[in-house]
This record gives C-alpha cells, structure tokens and sequence, in this order.
C-alpha cells in the first residue's frame, strides 16, 4: 500500500489547545525519510508543544498526526513511543536521582535487552563524556553532559525518527556545534530521520535539509535550509545577532 | 534488663506490621504525590480475607498441617486484597488524576469511608476472635528479682513476623533496584511525561504500585491477625494512621525509611505502654511525628525538598 | 464498575487541562467501530469484565461471612447474595455503558446541559440566588411548622444539624478554601469549643452567652498552639500532622477522667437563654412572659436562629476579611508562598491568623454543638467529623461560600432523609436497616461527585478585587496555587 515516497511523518491540520488558549493553529507540516527537517521560532510560539503533540501529550482537538501510515492522533503516549519514536525533550527531562546508565536503560525500555550492550557502546562512542560518568547521578551533570544524555537515551531506543527540542538551549558554542555535528552523522551514516526544533536557526537551518518557520502557533514559511537562510525575513527575525 | 530485651522485641514485631502497611504508603506518594487515605483499609480488608481463607481451609476443607494452611491463606490474601487494592485506584484516583491536589484526597477518604462501612455491613460490627494458631517460642534471656524470675521471649509468632517482614523488604528493596519494573516506577516517580516518552505506561506502572502495596499490607493483615487475634472493621483507620506516621518519619519515598519509621514507631509505642501509660501510647507516636517534620521536615531518610522557586 | 468514570464529562465548560481534548472513555481504546453492534459487545465485555471484578472483590465478604460461634469462629456462605451483587453491577455497569459511556448520545447530556446552564447564568442570579436563600433561611422554621406541622420538630432539628455543618464548613474554608492550609484536625477546635462550654459551666455555673466567646478564644488560642509549630509544613504533611493533633486532642479527652470524665462524658449542659428568659414550663419562662402557650418547640426554634446567626457572622466576617489585607495575603499565600514572602508578607502570621479564625469559629460551634445536645463525648469528635467537614469544604468547591452551603445540605440531609426511608423493609425484608447505609452512601457520594466534578459542585466565585470589569474565578485557579 504504502508509497516509497510517502512521508515517514505527516501532520494535517493539528489545533492544539490548552485549557481555552490556542496553542497550534492548524499546523500541517511532513518529514521524510532520512531527512533532517527542522522548524524555527521565537520563544512560545508553539514548537516544543508542536513536540509533544505528535508524542500525544497534549492531544489535538483538531487535525490528523501519521506516522508511517498509522493514524497515532488518538493514542496514548507510551504507544506512540514504540512505534520508533524518541524525542529529547525541551528541558531535557534527565530523571535527576538516577545514574547516567540507569537513565539510558531507561531509554532502552521498549529494546530487545539483547541489544543493550552494543547500543551502549555506540552512544559511548558518540558522547565519550557520558561513559565517564556512567554511575554519576542525573542531576549531578552539567548542562551540556545532561542534553549529551538526553540525545543518548533518545537513541538508545533504536528510533527511526528522533525528536530534537531546542539540543542547543543553554550551551556553550563549542558544545552546540559538536551536538549538531553529531546529529549530521547519525543522519549521514545512519540514515536516522531527525526533526529538530530550535531557536538558534542559523545552525538549524545550515544542518537541515528542509526547514519550517513558526509563528504563533502557524506555519509561516517553508523551504530548503538553503532557501529559508537567504530570507531577508528569516535573517531579520532570526538570525541577526543570533550568529555565533 | 530483661523487661527492656522484652520490649525491644515486641516493639520489634509490631514495628515490622506497621513497617510492611507504610511501605504501601511512600510507594504509592512516591508516585502519585498522594496520600492513599484507604490504604489502611486496605490492611484491614486483608485480615479479613486471611481469616476467611483460614477458616475455610481449616474448618471446612479440614487442612491442618499449619505451615501450609498459612502459606495458602498468605498467597490467597495477597491476590485478593491487590484486587482491592486496584480497583480502588481505578474507580476513585485514576479519573482523578491531573486533577487538584485536594480532589483525590477527598476520594481517598470517601473510600477509606466506604471500605470500613463496606466490611462492617458485610461482616457485621462485632470483633472476629481468631484462637492463637502459632504457640510456644525460645527463651532468650532469663533474670530474677524480688518479684520472681523474669523469662524474656521471642515467640515463634514473633520471629516469623520479623523473618517474613525482613525477607519481603529485602525483594522489594531489589525489585525497585534491580528490575525494569522497578526503573519504571521510579522514573514515574522523577517525571511521569518523560517516562511515558520512553514509551512506559504510566497507568499500569501505577496500577502495579498500588497492588504491590496493597499485597503487602495484606500481608500485615495476616500478621496482625495471627498476633492480635482479634480484628474489626475499624482497625484500618489507627493502623493506617500510624503506618503513614512511619513512612513520614522514615522519609516518604524511600523504602528503606519506611521500614525503619515502620520500627521506630513499633517501638516508640511498646516501650511508652511499657515504662509510662498505655492510653497515652498513640499521643506518644503522634507527638513524635509532629516533632520530627517539624525539625527535620523531609524525614530521616528522605531526600531534602528542593523548594521550588 | 472496573472501568473509570471519566467518559462522564458532564461539565459545560472544559475543563482545564489536555484530558479534555480526549474522548476518555474508559481507557478501553475500543476497536469497536461505529457499528452498533460491535458496541453492544464493547459494553458488554466491559460489563462481564465488572462484573468479575465485583465477583472477586466480594468473595470473601459478599459471599462468606465469618461470625462468632460456639467454640470459635464459624462460617457461612451466602452464595444467593453474592451471585445477586454479581449480576447487579453487570447490569448496571451494562445500562451505563449502554446509555452514558459509550451511547451516542448519552442520557446524562440533557441534565448536563440542565446543569451547565445553571452554572453559566449562577453569576447574574447569583446575587438573587443568595438573597433568596437567605430569606428562605430566616422564614425556615415557621415554613416547616406550617408544612409539616406533624414532623415539624424533626425537621427543625434538621436544619439545625445542616446549619451547624455550614458553619463548620464556613469557618474551614478560611484555612483550606482561603489561606490553601490543608486541615485533616478541624474537629480538635470544634471540639475544644465544646468542652470549653461544658467544663466552664460545670465548675463556674457559665452560661452559653458567657461562654461563647471564651469557648471561640480558648479554640483559637490552641489553633495557635497547634498551628505554630507545623506552619513550616507542607500540604500534605500538614494536613497528616493536624490530623494527628485532632487525634491526640481526642485521647486527652478520653483519658483525663477527673478533668473531662473521660468516655462517659459531660452531661447537664444548660440550654441557652433568651436574655436570661429559660425555654421552660417555669413562671418566668420564655412562653410565659410573652404570654405564649408553652411548647418545646420554641427551644427548637431559637436553637436555630442561633446557630443561623453563628453562621452568617462566620460567612460575613469571612467575606469581610477577604477584601481586607489579610484576606487577599491568605489569597496570595495559597497561590505561592515564596512569591509572598519575597513581597515581604510575613507567612508566619498570616498562616496563624487563618488558623486561629478558622478555629475561632470551629469552637464557636463546638459550644453551640454541646448546648444543642445537653451531653458531649469525645466520640463526637472523631477523625470523621474532620473528614466531613472537609468533604463538604471541597466538594462544594474550594473557597466557595454558597458550595459549602449546597454541600452541606446535600450531604447531611442526604444521609439524614435515610433515615426515613423505612418503607425500604418492606421490599427488603424486615432485616433491612437503611440507617447502616447511611456511611456507606456517604462515602461512595464522595468518591462519585469527586469524579464527576473534581472542582466542586460550584466550581466558580467572584473575585474580590474587581479591574474594570469583575470576571469569574474558576476553582482551577483557585486550587491550582495549592500545594506549595
């Protein structure tokens, strides 16, 4: 049935609300496979809630969410989450009182236990920082050695397509640049499609394939990374003084 | 001496009762940031199913070789009162939950409320004396004074309360360390959103907490049965009380405190019966609770609260 | 009955939240189409489901019973019952998903709709709403002596009962509703209240006018005592640690024989007087002196515009104190407390002040309570009443004044109209007693109003300090700062 070209990820029409206050207004937006595909936007203006609307908290009250052909606007969370999705969320959300391995076996629920030890190793390989500190608590991280663990327990769950909130919120450049550079790779080598959502469009927009501009909960502009950076109006509301 | 080894060991058993029903608690607030007001009655309703498993294997069915009837009524007790304990948090917290702090309280207490009147209707309100089942025991120590001599116990009742508490603590503790079970409630207990991102489902998480808590104070129930031998509708309430009065003292969240709040206030109680008055015992457990939250909020083994800003 | 409530979402409005986007019904994901076929099996599987669970649960209590017996305990199977509760919770759980849960339209839409609508116009009747009840309230007595002159002395006690619990739930909606301090131990003043009254008169020959306020000072003075040391506390540590300290109140009472004759009580307890004029036969008795015929109903009468007055003061004093300062501090203390306290509000007395109103009333009433009855225990003065009180707090709606009114009456003259609901024998056989359910319905009307409106049943209030224009409060907001 399914096309090859059909997008991995299709959202048509998704209003989300919360309590009375309109929060997505109508958002239609595809991710295809083994793309990069990112969306940016000021602050509150509806990315990472655009995030946790196709993980299915909060629900749509209007729209369709698909995701490799399955209809996922109805389901519960967790069942989303096994279909292949992963997503390091804004905030990074590391659990503070558990040690680093513990919060990537964590990531590892819904994985074949089989799997663990080779799937450790390779997340090691990527964030050499994070084997150091394997038995250190969450909270005990620094910022950028949390969003490294959130990237990693992302992956950990084998997922095909990896949900990214703002990795670069808060780090130090030399960081973002190694976070991004590590995203390319898993794209590149691995063929791992990745959403990102991000404020620092200049290096989203320089990762990505396609790119998607927010504006109060509505999809203004959409493009080629290329395409969005030449923009007089995306230089003017984003990139201005956001050049690192 | 020998009145206080006495003591020690009485505190100890009725310290291993309350420990086993406060486990239940700081599970159940661990995760879901409530106080499961029923869970005392849930204690309650398993000393009535042990006894009703009991008689029925003994009076009716004729067992009587002793270990095995109380390792039935044990096995039986623990799945039927985690029925109870399930549906309770199906009906009266899950449509709750997202919902203000005060609102699942207010069920909690209406189902501690029901469950009391529930038993009491269907068991009717007079005392169940059950016959001491397990006699005898070991001399420990012995002393003489003017009075006569004074023989210190451990009762084979009392050593299997302490065992069977001592080994059930030790596989929780490892259930909640070791297993994928155990990761999973405590992530629940961190951040329930982040958990159901990796693809947990809370609500059975949640579910599972409550039934392995209310297994465990079915298992008190039993206890408390075997080593009272008398249970009534309304013993829940003050057990409830005191056991939620232990998982405080220990540190709510913490199971290791728990058990040890669950200890302190068994002896806390015993040794006041014991040295001052009996009717003042309970005022004696409560004072101590409101003295250590006042000075030491978080408990003794609790995580200090992080004030949110 | 295993399944969830949630699909009745029977509130007009939404409620706040992501849960009101998502067609909860159960949580069954229900593969069943729209077909309707499919779904009389859907509610039918859920209803055999429920009636398992109902099973299991009522084994060992529906089925057997456990009784004292000649040489030990004995049991006896009642297997009639137990497969009858079976087959009703089928049928019921079956009807509900019939018609409610999983119906097109629901049964329940057209009383919701009833309802909501009350709700959205409550504002602009509101103002009309309060005044009636209020003139509803102060004409009660002689209404029920004209209605229902046989049962006249029932009724009055009735209401006297429910005005009783109105201001009780007045006087804790300061600590709870208001200052967002969770009291489990409210009992303890209304407790110290009534044995203020009753001591003061057995040892000093006091009064009840005399005593009133010495018994609603002597209950703040411990809402002090209590209160200060656990102020530090959080929500629920709070309330476990008041609930302790109702506890320990209690068992001094119990205990302390020579002061408080422990178990049996204080008896004798005088009755109030009209400016020193006694309801009594006497020469100089209330009927006598305004040349009235005497009847033991004008006691009745004037019991119960005392404790209406009691409890409109505690209503106005408390609607006064909200516009004052330390009203909108108790406000702001419920939202956040670090926010107050960097505002330079001193938390400490604020959290005191609430505490020792609240109990102020809470001993006013315990006087009234003690006079109204002549005798007082301390089995009067149980967790239960704490419970009680504080159902009615929460389930008319935090921080609500005419909630606790409607709770008050639903609640206790619910369970007292059980009482007269004797003709259930008559179907039931002679051995049905419904008084035995009166704590039973009690509870499970907690647990289900809870459900199916977790904000209260009026869930929205006036703000008191009005911009502009005055906007209504959802009780979201108001327990939303909860919890800090």
């Amino acid at each position: 049935m399914r096309a090859a070209a059909e997008p991995l990820l299709s959202v048509r029409g998704v209003e989300t609300y919360y309590g009375n206050i309109v929060a997505l207004r109508g958002v239609d937006l595809e991710v295809s496979r083994g793309e990069i595909v990112t969306m940016i936007g000021a602050n509150g203006a509806g990315k990472s809630t655009l995030m946790m609307t196709i993980c299915g908290d909060p629900k749509p009250r209007s729209g369709q969410i698909l995701y490799d052909g399955t209809d996922i606007t109805a389901m519960p969370t967790h069942e989303i989450m096994q279909l292949g999705i992963a997503q390091s969320p804004e905030g990074r959300r590391i659990f503070p009182r558990m040690t680093v391995m513990e919060n990537l076996q964590m990531g590892a629920s819904l994985v074949d236990p089989n799997h663990f030890e080779d799937d450790l190793k390779r997340v090691s390989e990527l964030f050499p920082r994070l084997k150091e500190r394997l038995h250190q608590r969450g909270g005990t991280l620094s910022g950028g050695e949390q969003q490294m663990l959130a990237i990693a327990r992302a992956l950990m769950g084998r997922p095909k397509l990896l949900l990214l909130d703002e990795p670069s919120l808060g780090l130090a450049p030399l960081i973002v640049k190694q976070i991004f550079e590590t995203i390319r790779e898993l794209n590149e080598n691995e063929g791992l499609t990745v959403f990102l959502v991000e404020q620092n469009a200049f290096h989203a927009l320089k990762l990505a394939h396609r790119g998607y501009v927010m504006v109060n909960g509505n999809i203004t502009m959409s493009g080629t990374g290329a395409e969005l950076l030449k923009r007089e109006e995306v230089r003017a509301a984003y990139l201005e003084g956001g050049r690192h | 001496m020998e009145y206080f080894v006495q003591q020690l060991i009485n505190g100890l058993t009725l310290g291993s009762i309350y420990g086993l029903i406060a486990i239940g608690y700081t599970m159940v607030y661990g995760i879901i940031g409530m106080i499961n007001f029923a869970h005392g009655d849930i204690f309650m309703i398993g000393a009535f199913i042990s006894l009703a498993v009991f008689l029925l294997l003994t009076s009716v069915l004729g067992f009587a070789f002793l270990p095995v009837v109380l390792l039935i009524v044990l096995i039986v007790a623990m799945l039927f009162t985690s029925a109870w304990g399930w549906t309770v948090e199906r009906l009266a917290y899950r449509p709750l939950r997202g919902s203000f702090r005060l609102a699942p309280l207010i069920t909690a207490i209406g189902m501690s409320i029901v469950l009391q009147n529930f038993v009491q209707i269907t068991q009717g309100a007079r005392v169940k004396p059950l016959p001491p089942q397990i006699r005898g025991g070991v001399t420990v120590m012995q002393g003489s004074t003017e009075a006569g001599t004074i023989v210190v116990q451990l009762s084979y009742m009392q050593m299997i309360i302490i065992v069977t508490t001592l080994v059930l603590m030790t596989a929780f503790t490892l259930l909640i360390a070791r297993t994928s079970l155990g990761r999973a409630q405590r992530a629940c207990e961190q951040d329930r959103k982040m958990a159901a991102l990796l693809g947990v489902n809370v609500d059975r998480t949640i579910s599972l907490t409550f039934v392995m808590g209310a297994a465990l104070a079915a298992v008190a129930g039993l206890m408390f049965l075997l080593l009272y031998g008398v249970i009534d509708f309304y013993i829940g309430f003050l057990a409830g009380v005191k056991a939620f009065t232990a998982a405080v003292l220990g540190g709510i969240g913490s199971l290791p405190g728990a058990m040890l709040g669950g200890l302190l206030i068994g002896l806390i109680e015993v040794f006041w019966s014991g040295y001052f008055t009996v009717e003042y015992k309970d005022v004696a457990a409560f004072s101590i609770l409101a003295i250590v939250l006042i000075f030491l909020p978080s408990g003794l083994l609790g995580k200090p609260e992080v004030e949110k800003v | 009955m295993a399944s969830s409530t949630t699909g009745v979402k029977v509130s007009g409005k939404k409620p706040a939240g992501d849960q009101a986007e998502t067609p909860s019904r159960g949580h069954a994901p229900s593969p069943a189409g729209p077909g309707g076929g499919s779904r009389f099996q859907g509610s039918l599987r859920d209803a055999a489901t429920a009636a398992f669970v109902a099973g299991v649960l009522g084994f060992f209590f529906i089925g057997l019973r456990t009784d004292i017996a000649p040489g030990g305990l004995d049991i006896k199977a009642r297997w009639t019952a137990w497969i009858v509760s079976i087959l009703v919770v089928f049928a019921g759980r079956l009807a509900l998903n019939l018609f409610v849960f999983k119906a097109e339209r629901p049964v329940t839409l057209g009383l919701a709709a009833q309802l909501s609508g009350v709700g959205e116009t409550l504002p602009g009747l509101s103002k009309w709403l309060v005044r009636l009840l209020l003139v509803f309230a102060l004409v009660l007595p002689f209404f029920l002596m004209t209605v229902f002159p046989s049962k006249q002395r029932q009724f009055i006690d009735l209401a006297i009962l429910i005005m009783t619990y109105i201001m009780l739930g007045w006087g804790l909606n300061i600590v709870v509703g208001l200052a967002g301090l969770l009291d489990l131990g409210y009992v303890a003043f209304y407790a110290v209240g009534a044995y203020s009254f009753a001591l003061l008169s057995q040892y000093f020959d006091f009064g009840f006018w005399m005593a009133l306020p010495l018994a609603g000072l002597l209950a703040a003075f411990w809402g002090v005592i209590l209160g200060f040391p656990v102020l530090r506390l959080r929500g629920d540590y709070l309330a476990i640690v008041t609930l302790a300290f109702g506890e320990i109140i209690r068992i001094v009472l119990l205990n302390w024989y020579q002061f408080t004759n422990g178990p049996d009580g204080i008896s004798g307890i005088p009755k109030p007087t009209l400016f020193g004029l006694e309801f009594s036969r006497s020469e100089d008795g209330f009927a006598a002196f305004f040349g009235l015929e005497y009847a033991p109903i004008h006691r009745f009468i004037y019991l119960y515009y005392i404790i209406l007055a009691l409890a409109l003061i505690t209503n106005v004093v408390t609607i006064r104190l909200r516009r004052l300062p330390i009203g909108r501090a108790w406000e702001a203390l419920r939202e956040d407390e670090i926010a107050c306290r960097s505002l330079g509000i001193n938390t400490r007395n604020t959290k005191l002040t609430a505490f020792a109103i609240g109990a102020m009333f809470g001993g006013f009433a315990g006087s009234f309570f003690a006079t109204r009855q002549g005798f007082i225990s301390p089995e009067s003065f149980s967790f239960i009443e704490s419970a009680m009180i504080l159902a009615i707090v929460v389930l008319g709606g935090l921080g609500s004044q005419i909630g606790v009114v409607v709770a008050s009456v639903a609640m206790i003259g619910g369970i007292e109209m059980l009482r007269n609901l004797g003709f259930l024998t008559q179907i039931f056989g002679s051995g049905f007693d419904p008084v035995q359910y009166r704590m039973l319905i009690f509870g499970l009307a907690m647990v289900l109003i809870m459900v199916w409106k977790p904000r209260g049943l009026v869930s929205t209030r006036e703000p008191t300090a009005v911009l502009k224009e005055k906007k209504r409060i959802g009780a979201e907001a108001v327990a939303q700062g909860e919890g800090h």
